[in-house]
């Protein structure tokens, strides 16, 4: 298939190798794989190369968001009835994924067999994209720890719900201590106001400076990438299944997942 | 028919050994069985070599190089078979009064008979290491939580057992605090992070009043209530503000 290398392309230097960056929450249904999908049309839309893999191997619904029908998925390339190269598919928004599947429960647990089909496939499509978005799976299981040990950057979506943030925190703390991160990204989605997205990012990393980065050898900074307001052209793309950024692309909403790529790109 | 031998690269005979076989001998190593200065008898020595510089010499145990290199191998199979791994580490509690009060014999004395005891407390696929001047480590592969803490305190009580004599007529009891912290399993981690974790865990003991094993929580209570407490007392007063 040479359907990846017809994806825009913006002239000048590439890196040999892609950033990548895992996307996690915590706490499901804060809007983790929406940001995902439509960071990357926002960063595709910057001419850069995107894959997103969809690491939520227990229950994936990047499908969903995404309104595709993968005949071929993660399943077909790990039980070797397709190579990757059919298994990356080219979605709206001028990215590339990499579907799970959904209900795939037989992946819910981390095996030798899928760490060693996952890290194999990292490996693959690392030197052939700028960006490998990985959308992991809510909760801090071992499959969620694996796939974010698997990406250089980290962003963790919250919204200012007080269980959203108590997730959140749980997640950042293991991974300041068992994954050694020293800087994670933050993006605040579903804010009521602007500026409430500094707020959470404040009491969060008050809250890390006096019970995580005690007994750590250098602190933990958390860096608020940017913040999301709810509004009624979020609902509507969610809702139609389709993505902000190509909907409602003057939306706030999107202006802010523009911004959020922008700064990733810095 | 003679084949061909290709000429050496180096002549044993002018290689001098003259130390390395000192410091085997004064170890109480024994040498190689085979002609001397042949590439067997050679190899031999270089074996005995790297056991000797991989041991303590007090204890006998593996020492602080050798632990690292152990670990490192243990924090990468854990990473790859996602089993379970404990790291315990442990100091002789009050070991400067030892030292102090009965002078140095005594203290090396009380660091062999507690190397003894660690040695007995463990499984012999587990790493006893002394890492340090009264530390020891040990590296527990395939081990479950509810077993880390069974052998942790197991550790401690036979530590705690011992009666040392350290002068005719003079036994000293003496007791150890422990600390430990699981690997991470599955995810790429390091032999440094996975000390200091069980470090921590070390200075928690201590820090409880000694003579005594504490371990690393496991995450299912991840976030206590004071830091929940904190999250949102802090969330309401910049509301307001």
């Amino acid at each position: 298939m040479s359907t990846i290398t017809a994806t825009a392309t913006k002239p000048g230097a590439r890196r040999a190798v892609a950033h990548t960056l895992a996307v996690t929450s915590g706490k499901g249904g804060v809007g983790k794989t929406f940001v995902t999908a439509n960071l990357a049309a926002a960063l595709a839309a910057r001419g850069e190369r995107v894959l997103v893999l969809d690491a939520d191997l227990g229950l994936a619904n990047l499908d969903v968001v995404l309104n595709l029908y993968p005949k071929i998925t993660l399943h077909d390339v790990f039980t070797d009835k397709a190579t990757l190269e059919d298994a990356i598919l080219p979605a709206p928004g001028g990215f590339f994924v990499l579907l799970a599947g959904s209900g795939l429960v037989e992946y819910s647990r981390l095996t030798p067999e899928v760490r060693d089909k996952l890290l194999q496939i990292i490996d693959q499509v690392k030197p052939r994209f700028d960006w490998v978005l990985l959308d992991t799976g809510a909760g801090i299981s071992d499959v969620v720890l694996f796939a974010i040990s698997l990406a250089e950057q980290v962003l963790v979506v919250a919204t200012p719900e007080p269980t959203s943030m108590t997730d959140a925190y749980a997640t950042i703390k293991v991974l300041a201590t068992q994954q050694e991160r020293r800087h994670i990204g933050l993006l605040v989605n579903q804010v009521q106001q602007l500026g409430e997205g500094k707020t959470v990012r404040n009491q969060l990393q008050q809250v890390v400076q006096r019970f995580v980065d005690v007994g750590l050898p250098q602190p933990v900074k958390l860096e608020l990438l940017g913040e999301v307001r709810s509004d009624n052209a979020v609902r509507e793309s969610v809702r139609r299944r389709q993505l902000l950024m190509e909907v409602y692309p003057g939306s706030e909403a999107a202006q802010a997942i523009r911004a959020l790529a922008a700064k990733l790109c810095e | 028919m003679k084949p061909i031998d290709p000429p050496p690269l180096i002549d044993a005979a002018e290689l001098r050994l003259d130390l390395a076989l000192q410091l085997l001998q004064q170890a109480g190593a024994s040498l190689p069985d085979a002609e001397p200065r042949s590439a067997a008898w050679l190899q031999g020595v270089l074996d005995a070599l790297c056991d000797l510089s991989s041991r303590d010499a007090l204890t006998g145990l593996v020492n602080r190089r050798s632990f690292e290199m152990a670990l490192s191998r243990e924090v990468d199979r854990v990473a790859r078979s996602g089993e379970s791994a404990l790291l315990l580490t442990l100091d002789i509690d009050h070991f400067k009064a030892v030292n102090d009060t009965y002078g140095h014999a005594a203290g090396d004395l009380v660091i062999q008979a507690v190397a003894e005891a660690v040695n007995r407390a463990v499984r012999p696929m587990d790493t006893v290491a002394r890492v340090g001047g009264e530390e020891f480590s040990i590296i527990l592969p395939s081990c479950p939580f509810t077993f880390g803490r069974t052998v942790a305190e197991r550790v401690r009580q036979m530590v705690s057992e011992l009666n040392v004599q350290v002068a005719p007529g003079k036994s000293l009891a003496v007791t150890v605090s422990l600390g430990g912290a699981f690997a991470p399993q599955w995810v790429r981690s390091s032999a440094l992070l996975w000390m200091e974790r069980a470090d921590r865990q070390l200075y928690r003991a201590k820090a409880e009043g000694r003579n005594r094993a504490c371990l690393e929580p496991q995450a299912e209570c991840l976030v206590s209530a004071e830091e929940k407490g904190m999250l949102f007392a802090a969330t309401q007063f910049q509301e307001v503000e």
